[in-house]
């Protein structure tokens, strides 16, 4: 197998795995970026959300060939201080029971804003309802997004 | 009967505390406890209590508290350590919390049954009275004044007098040496000086879990770790005949295939066996794990059918079963020949589905273990894996991760078994990670449920008599194997056998149900299925008798008076149940949600539904719109707790706001099938959960002030929700709804 130089939080780097292999699985098992969660493995239920080239993709469904070349974003390079808008409301909120989903739901909401900086009720349903809580933190999470809005204005 | 020890051996942590440091040992051993586990089963077994909880004031003046129960997402592990830290005038910037390997000496550390704070929470204040005090008498040892004249303030001691201050650092070593104040001489903080107790108060994990580095079970390592997938029978109990791994072992990355023979009966927590692809990553695991040529005998279960199996637990409440309670006379009521109203109900089998699948690191080397697990119980894991390879479970040493979400079904450690036999097999450290599709198939399932219930009505259309039956496949099956056909009295006590209305002639039965999956508890457990069945059927009469429902619930409800439970709870004493505390909740709830005001237009209407679970008090009124297409939206939920005190009121209101969310979904859409003896659901496309756009809007939490004992708060919310949704459409739309899910019956 070739060696593949994939652009993830700003650096380079060089992995020598299947080009078929979902970005998820490069990034948990060999770069050890283990913010990004498995969930479904079939982008149904978005925790392994993170940014190629900005957009917010499933990383299960995005074979590390095709990040070639691309810059990818993970939860630990959204903000070095981690002090992103998103994550600072979702802090300001206690958005968080388990976890679990919180990088993806915030991968999707950071996506949301740069599309949408001032994102409709049906916008944030829109973006949002690809990913999953099953501790039901959801309320929390639209609330965070609005408030996250006006910082960014 | 709690007690406090000076411990004197500093080793019993491995090192979590220095040399130096003032260490306390604080035992809760309950009473109540030993009633608590006459009530037969491992799952009674698992919600006994012998608390145990450690403290240690380094001389630094570092405060560790141990955390000795799970974290997925309730806020525990930072809610008990406040307490700690509140009683001890703790500067919270300088408590570091260490989450506690695996130990009995903890007591039980199996987090489930909505208890922690019940019972662990006196034990963490008389903890932090106890290094209070000592922490006093230390400082006025060694500035020779009364002790009277000494307070402890935000991590140091105080003599006003000579303003003299030493910080809990530089006297920790002195007050080791202080006696142990009893039981009795221990005096504690009043609640107006709290500083942590009943404030708002981030989680200690908040921040991490932000930046994408809180560490679960799946995201443990260890060095040289592989990775497995396993291939298990479709069908529970199914035989391995034949497997052919050659294609498995070309994928790339693939290392070697290893059998974990199937389980015994009685299943418990024994992993149920397969063909496991051992690989260097995940994906390759994964895909070895598709290449293998697998032949399975299925053995007796593959006729499991659910709708068939619906058909028979429905005819088995059609007739009589054994009495749980009895209360009068039914028989004889229903034999006077007036009105009478009765209805089945029906609830089918629900998957916990934690966003974190089931997922375990272990490493075997010389004969002993050590796993790094999302588990919900470590002394559980130990046992398992102990017996799963023939150790002793002393040489079991078991870390706890966060847990991406538990609801229960990370109580059962079979999946941290496997990654311990798998790894004896390869010689490695091995992560075991279920997928989706694994989680799905091979949970431990709640129970399907079938329930009848028939009342006599008077002329005002309320109940002189009061018959209910319920069937379902019981979670004692998974400790005694297929010859448990009854429900465990725990099953029955959650909400069948402590019926809170004022009816003279009552009686709960129970009959039997064969399993052909392994069924276990899932949030709220049987409370999920009687709460539906008695508050649609109370909501039924209501719309019978042309009353509204708060108002007749309030009526069939009766007089503030305390249930007699016959013995069944062994907390009755300490938590009695109190219809009027339930009232309360009802008069609050109806009044917060504007009940009174909103009256029920085409296509919208509210619901009430308030049960008693968990020794917490909860109502809920449910706000529902049914559009054109059948389609329920949940614009507002109002739910009134009262769970006694409240140490995190934020985390109380975070706990049912998702309860919400939770109930929502077992009333919309969760539903778990079988055919052929395999379960036809398999991921998030075919097993739906709530999403933001099913999910109730908006969940208003109002938390009654209370001063009785802290209750249950994880687990209570989700029994009112599924019934208020359903009454909320019957207000709605006319049409009745007992058969869970709602899924497209309104269409």
């Amino acid at each position: 197998m070739p060696a593949m130089t994939i652009n993830v939080n700003g650096k380079d780097r060089t992995v020598d795995v299947s080009p078929d292999m979902p970005l998820l699985w490069v990034l948990r098992d060999s770069l050890e970026l283990t913010g990004t969660k498995f969930g479904c493995g079939m982008g149904l239920c978005g925790a392994c959300t993170v940014h190629v080239n900005g957009a917010a993709v499933r990383s299960c469904q995005t074979t590390v060939k095709s990040a070639v070349g691309k810059t990818v974003v993970t939860i630990e390079g959204l903000n070095a201080k981690a002090e992103h808008p998103v994550q600072m409301c979702w802090r300001q909120a206690n958005v968080p029971q388990c976890g679990y989903c919180q990088s993806g739901q915030i991968m999707a909401a950071a996506a949301l804003l740069k599309q949408k900086p001032k994102p409709t009720d049906a916008d944030i349903d829109t973006a949002m309802r690809g990913n999953i809580c099953r501790c039901g933190t959801y309320q929390r999470i639209r609330q965070a997004i609005k408030q996250a809005a006006e910082v960014k204005k | 009967m709690n007690s406090i020890d000076l411990v004197t051996r500093r080793t019993f942590l491995g090192g979590v505390f220095s040399a130096g440091a003032l260490v306390l040992s604080a035992r809760l051993l309950p009473l109540e406890a030993l009633a608590a586990s006459g009530t037969t089963t491992a799952s009674a077994a698992a919600a006994a209590w012998n608390p145990s909880v450690y403290l240690g004031i380094e001389t630094d003046g570092t405060v560790i508290v141990v955390a000795h129960r799970s974290e997925m997402g309730t806020g525990i592990r930072t809610g008990l350590p406040t307490i700690v830290a509140d009683e001890l005038d703790a500067d919270w910037a300088r408590v570091k919390v260490e989450q506690a390997l695996g130990d009995v000496k903890y007591g039980s550390q199996n987090t489930d049954g909505s208890c922690s704070i019940r019972d662990f929470g006196d034990a963490m204040r008389d903890a932090g009275a106890t290094a209070r005090m000592m922490l006093e008498g230390a400082a006025a040892a060694k500035w020779g004044v009364p002790v009277a004249e000494c307070k402890a303030q935000n991590h140091q001691v105080v003599h006003a007098p000579s303003n003299r201050k030493l910080g809990y650092g530089e006297l920790a070593s002195l007050a080791a040496q202080q006696p142990v104040p009893k039981k009795n001489e221990l005096k504690y903080k009043p609640a107006s000086e709290y500083r942590y107790i009943g404030k708002d108060f981030p989680t200690i994990d908040r921040d991490d879990i932000c930046a994408g580095r809180g560490t679960f079970g799946i995201d443990a390592k260890m060095p040289g770790m592989v990775y497995a997938s396993i291939e298990r029978s479709p069908v529970y109990g199914g035989k391995l005949k034949s497997f052919d791994d050659q294609e498995a072992k070309k994928v790339p990355g693939v290392q070697q295939t290893v059998v974990i023979p199937g389980f015994k009966q009685p299943h418990g927590f024994q992993p149920l066996g397969g063909v496991a692809v051992i690989a260097n990553n995940t994906w390759s695991a994964m895909k070895g794990r598709e290449a293998l040529k697998v032949e399975w005998d299925a053995g007796e279960h593959a006729s499991y059918d659910s709708t068939a199996y619906k058909k028979a637990l429905l005819e088995t409440v059609r007739k009589p079963q054994k009495a749980a309670r009895n209360v009068g006379d039914v028989d004889a009521e229903f034999a006077k020949g007036g009105k009478t109203h009765e209805a089945e109900y029906y609830v089918p089998h629900l998957s916990h589905a934690p966003m974190e699948p089931p997922a375990a690191v272990a490493e075997f080397k010389d004969g002993k273990v050590v796993v790094w697990a999302a588990t919900q119980n470590p002394q559980a894991v130990q046992d398992t894996v102990a017996t799963a390879l023939g150790i002793n479970k002393n040489d079991v040493e078991c870390h706890v991760t966060l847990l991406g979400g538990g609801f229960g079904r990370k109580s059962k450690p079979d999946y941290v078994a496997e990654a311990a036999m798998l790894s004896k097999a390869v010689g490695k450290p091995v992560k075991v990670a279920w997928s989706r599709e694994d989680d799905i198939h091979f949970d431990y399932y709640h129970s399907v449920a079938a329930m009848y219930v028939k009342a006599a009505l008077d002329d005002k259309g309320k109940p002189t008599a009061w018959l209910q039956r319920c069937a379902f496949p019981t979670i004692g099956s998974t400790f005694a194997g297929p010859v448990a056909r009854t429900a465990q009295g725990f099953e029955l006590d959650m909400g069948w056998t402590n019926l809170p209305f004022a009816i003279p002639n009552h009686r709960a039965e129970n009959g039997p149900a064969e399993s052909h999956v392994r069924i276990g508890w899932l949030r709220s457990v049987a409370n999920i299925q009687h709460a539906f069945a008695i508050h649609s059927f109370v909501d039924e009469l209501a719309h019978l008798a042309k009353r509204d429902p708060v108002e007749y619930l309030l009526d069939v409800l009766g007089q503030p008076r305390k249930i007699d439970l016959g013995g069944r709870s062994p907390l009755a004493a300490k938590y009695p149940l109190d219809t009027g505390r339930l009232r309360n909740v009802i008069e609050l709830a109806a009044e917060r949600s504007g009940w009174a005001k909103k009256k029920p237009a085409k296509g919208r209407g509210l619901g009430i539904a308030a049960h008693w679970s968990f020794y917490t008090y909860v109502a809920a009124v449910v706000e529902v719109e049914v559009d054109a297409n059948g389609k329920v939206r949940i614009p507002h939920v109002d739910i009134v707790v009262d769970a006694g005190r409240v140490i995190s009121p934020d985390r109380v209101k975070s706990q049912f706001e998702g309860a919400s969310v939770f109930g929502a979904g077992i009333a919309l859409m969760n539903e778990i099938t079988a055919a052929d003896g395999r379960i036809q659901q398999s991921n998030f496309h075919d097993y739906q959960v709530g999403r933001m756009t099913d999910a109730p809007i908006e969940t208003r939490v109002h938390i009654v002030q209370s001063e009785a004992p802290p209750a249950g708060v994880g687990e209570p919310g989700v029994p009112p929700m599924a019934p208020a949704i359903c009454n909320a459409v019957f207000a709605a739309t006319g049409k009745r709804i007992r058969d869970l899910p709602i899924k497209k019956q309104l269409a």
